[in-house]
């Protein structure tokens, strides 16, 4: 017999607090980077070499901006699942895994704003 | 008996060493160099923000022998981890799990990344006219 609340069950939720979410969104975000990152490599190749002009102009086409943008956010929720997957099995002390694992988050979310910024600064003149 | 004096399950180190093994810490120590090799990118977006100058300068890292090395490892990094990303979404939906077809697609999935790497790089430089 289960010691869980019919609540509990019915939420599907254990210690943790959030089931399936992280495992789900790092599929999620892994078949959206499918195609971004296909793109991206493509658009790379037929960018190599090109002049801050012609860069600057590639970005600003709306829909390379928007795919910039998604792959932005797909790229940088997907490393900071990942990274934190890999310091919870590898760092074995507690005070240095919550240290990292507040580092990593931090440091994914502000280069996705970075990225982001950037991305808007240059979309939207410069 | 304290933590420590518990007895171990047999750990990696006591198993033959085998393909699926091998791909499966690839497609990890791909994800972590993925990580850092953003940097990249967010320095190239920075870089063509701030202007012409720091453009440049971005280029001539890039062109610098070390920038390509960083770059090139980085392109095949992707395309593992992309190739090798599909095969673990495949086994998600419960397929692909027996021992030869896992190992047959590990192999798959490491030869696609090899000859999308070199495919990438070799239009990149026809692209620059240097072939």
């Amino acid at each position: 017999m289960s010691f869980q609340s019919q609540l509990c069950r019915v939420r599907g939720l254990g210690s943790a607090k959030n089931g399936t979410h992280h495992w789900w969104m790092q599929r999620v975000t892994a078949v959206a980077l499918i195609p971004l990152c296909l793109w991206f490599a493509i658009a790379m190749i037929k960018m190599t070499g090109a002049s801050h002009g012609d860069a600057v102009a590639w970005v600003q086409a709306p829909f390379n901006a928007i795919m910039l943008l998604l792959l932005i956010g797909a790229t940088f929720y997907h490393m900071q699942l990942g990274l934190q997957v890999v310091i919870e099995d590898y760092v074995q002390s507690e005070g240095a895994k919550v240290v990292l694992l507040m580092a990593q988050k931090l440091a994914s979310f502000a280069l996705a704003v970075a990225a982001g910024f950037a991305v808007l600064k240059i979309a939207f003149g410069g | 008996m304290s933590t420590n004096e518990r007895p171990l399950s047999p750990h990696l180190q006591i198993y033959r060493w085998q393909w699926t093994m091998a791909g499966s810490i690839l497609h990890r120590a791909t994800g972590v160099g993925l990580a850092v090799g953003t940097l990249l990118l967010v320095g190239w977006l920075l870089a063509m923000a701030e202007g012409p100058d720091r453009y440049a300068a971005y280029q001539g890292f890039i062109d610098h022998w070390f920038g390509r090395l960083l770059l090139f490892g980085w392109t095949w990094a992707l395309f593992y981890h992309l190739c090798n990303g599909i095969r673990h979404l495949i086994w998600d939906t419960g397929s692909g799990l027996g021992l030869n077809v896992a190992a047959a697609s590990g192999y798959a999935a490491a030869a696609a990344s090899i000859i999308l790497s070199v495919i990438a790089w070799v239009a990149a430089y026809s692209t620059m006219g240097a072939i």
